[in-house]
C-alpha cells in the first residue's frame, strides 16, 4: 500500500510529489498524459516569480518534474477511471488494476470551458480551437475571434497577434478582467479589436469555421463577422467527475477544502486548479501542493498509529 | 522510437494511404505543448502494435500540404487510416487507452 497517490501532474501534482519524495513517503503520481497540465499550452509565463525574464511553460514543467523526480518521486502515465475514497484504505483503480493508499491528494487540475453555442461542437478541430499556442500559425494572414476578457484570452489574443492579420476580442462587459499590465499591451496593439458588451451566438461554417454570429447584450442588436478561427477562453470547469458524490464540492463543481488543503473526506486532500478558490495561478498551485502534501504527511504519520 | 515512422508531405500517400495495414497519423509540431503530452503514448502504440498498425508522426512545421490537404487546424490531431480513407479523427490530447480504443476497432 502506498502513503500517497497524486493524481494529476501539473504544477500542483509535481510540487506535491517533491515534498512528499523528500519527506520519504512512499509517493506516486498518476498522470493520464505526459506531466504538465495547462502550462504546457502558455507560450511565456512571467508572473512565476524567480524568472525576471519570464520562462517558457515547457521550461518551467520540465524544470518541476526534474526536481520532483530527482527526489525519487515515480510518475506513472495511467488515465484513473475510479477511485473509492470513504474508506481508511483509500483505492484507485486504472486500465493496468487497482492501487491501495493511505492518502490521496487531487491535483487533475480543470479544462477549457466551451461556449455551449450552435456550430461550436461541430467545428472543433476546424477552426474552432481552444489552444492559441498550438493552433496560432495555422491562420496566418488571417482574421479570428478570441472570446473572452480574463488573463487568458487577453495573453492569447497578444500571441494570435504573432500570425493572424487581426484578432476580434469579443467580451461581454464593457471592460477587461485580466491584469492591468495585460490591459495596456493589447490596447496598445493596433491588430487586436475589441468588441464589448458582446456575446457569441453561433458559429458558421461547413468544412471549417466562416464566421460568427454576435449579439450585443445591452442593445440586443445582431452582427456578424468573418473569422476563419474562433478561440474560446472564457474559464475553466474543474476536472472533478471522479470524485462527484464522494467529496464535497461547490457549486461550480471544485473542491471544497479547510485550510489545509484537506477534503470533507479524511486523508483525501486537493491541490490546483481542481480547488474551490478564486485565483487559479502557478504560484497558488504549487503552494497548494505543498501545504496538501505537508498535511497528507501528517495525515499518513497518524495513519502509523492507528495501526 | 524505432518503430515511429517520420512521415512528410513526399512521402505520405506511399507510406500512408497506400499502407497495407491501418495506420495512424500524429500531426504534431515543436511549438505545441499539448503535442508533448500526447507524444509518450503515441511512441508506446507504435511498439505496441508494430506490423499490425503503421504508427507515424508528421512535423506540421516542415510539411504544410498534408495538413491543408486534411483540413487541420488544431493539434494535435490524429488521424486514422484504413483502405487509405480516413477512418477517425481524434483532435486534442487524449489518453493512450482511448487512443488505443479507436485503433482496435480498425483492426
Amino acid at each position: 500500500m502506498y502513503d500517497i497517490i497524486i493524481i494529476g501532474g501539473g504544477p500542483a501534482g509535481l510540487t506535491a510529489g517533491l515534498y512528499s519524495a523528500r519527506a520519504r513517503l512512499d509517493v506516486l503520481l498518476l498522470e493520464r498524459l505526459a506531466p504538465g497540465g495547462q502550462v504546457l499550452t502558455t507560450d511565456w509565463v512571467e508572473n512565476y516569480p524567480g524568472f525576471p525574464d519570464g520562462v517558457s511553460g515547457f521550461e518551467l514543467i520540465d524544470r518541476m518534474k526534474a526536481q520532483a523526480e530527482k527526489f525519487g518521486l515515480r510518475i506513472q502515465t495511467e488515465d484513473v477511471s475510479r477511485v473509492d475514497l470513504p474508506g481508511q484504505k483509500k483505492v484507485v483503480y486504472t486500465s493496468q488494476g487497482q492501487l491501495e493508499t493511505k492518502a490521496i491528494i487531487l491535483a487533475c487540475g480543470a479544462t477549457w470551458k466551451k461556449l455551449g453555442i450552435e456550430g461550436e461542437e461541430d467545428l472543433i478541430g476546424r477552426g474552432v480551437s481552444f489552444c492559441a499556442t498550438c493552433d496560432g500559425p495555422f491562420y496566418r494572414d488571417q482574421e479570428v475571434a478570441v472570446i473572452g476578457g480574463g488573463d487568458t484570452a487577453v495573453e492569447e489574443a497578444l500571441f494570435l497577434t504573432r500570425f493572424v492579420s487581426k484578432v476580434y476580442l469579443i467580451h461581454r462587459r464593457d471592460e477587461l478582467r485580466a491584469t492591468k499590465l495585460l490591459q495596456e499591451r493589447a490596447m496598445a496593439e493596433k491588430k487586436i479589436e475589441f468588441i464589448w458588451d458582446t456575446v457569441p451566438q453561433r458559429i458558421l461554417g461547413h468544412d471549417g469555421v466562416e464566421a460568427i454570429e454576435l449579439r450585443n447584450v445591452k442593445t440586443g442588436s445582431a452582427s456578424k463577422k468573418d473569422v476563419k478561427g474562433v478561440f474560446v477562453f472564457i474559464g475553466t470547469i474543474p476536472n472533478t467527475e471522479l470524485v462527484k458524490g464522494q467529496v464535497e464540492l461547490d457549486e461550480n463543481g471544485s473542491v471544497i477544502t479547510d485550510n489545509n488543503m484537506e477534503t470533507s473526506v479524511p486523508g483525501v486532500f486537493a491541490a490546483g486548479d481542481l480547488r474551490s478558490k478564486l485565483f487559479r495561478q502557478i504560484s497558488t498551485a504549487v503552494g497548494e501542493g505543498a501545504a496538501a502534501s505537508f498535511a497528507a504527511e501528517k495525515y499518513v504519520e497518524n495513519y502509523k498509529e492507528r495501526g | 522510437m524505432g518503430d515511429l515512422l517520420h512521415v512528410t508531405d513526399e512521402n505520405f500517400d506511399k507510406e500512408i494511404i497506400a499502407s497495407d495495414i491501418p495506420a495512424i497519423v500524429d500531426f504534431w509540431a515543436e511549438w505545441c505543448g499539448p503535442c508533448k503530452m500526447v507524444a509518450p503514448a503515441v511512441e508506446q502504440l507504435a511498439e505496441e502494435y508494430k506490423g499490425k498498425v503503421k504508427v507515424a508522426k508528421m512535423d506540421v512545421d516542415q510539411n504544410r500540404a498534408t495538413p491543408a490537404r486534411f483540413g487541420i487546424r488544431n493539434i494535435p490531431t490524429l488521424m486514422l487510416f484504413k483502405g487509405g480513407e480516413v477512418a477517425q479523427v481524434i483532435v486534442g490530447a487524449q489518453p493512450k487507452n482511448y487512443i488505443e480504443g479507436e485503433l482496435k476497432k480498425l483492426l
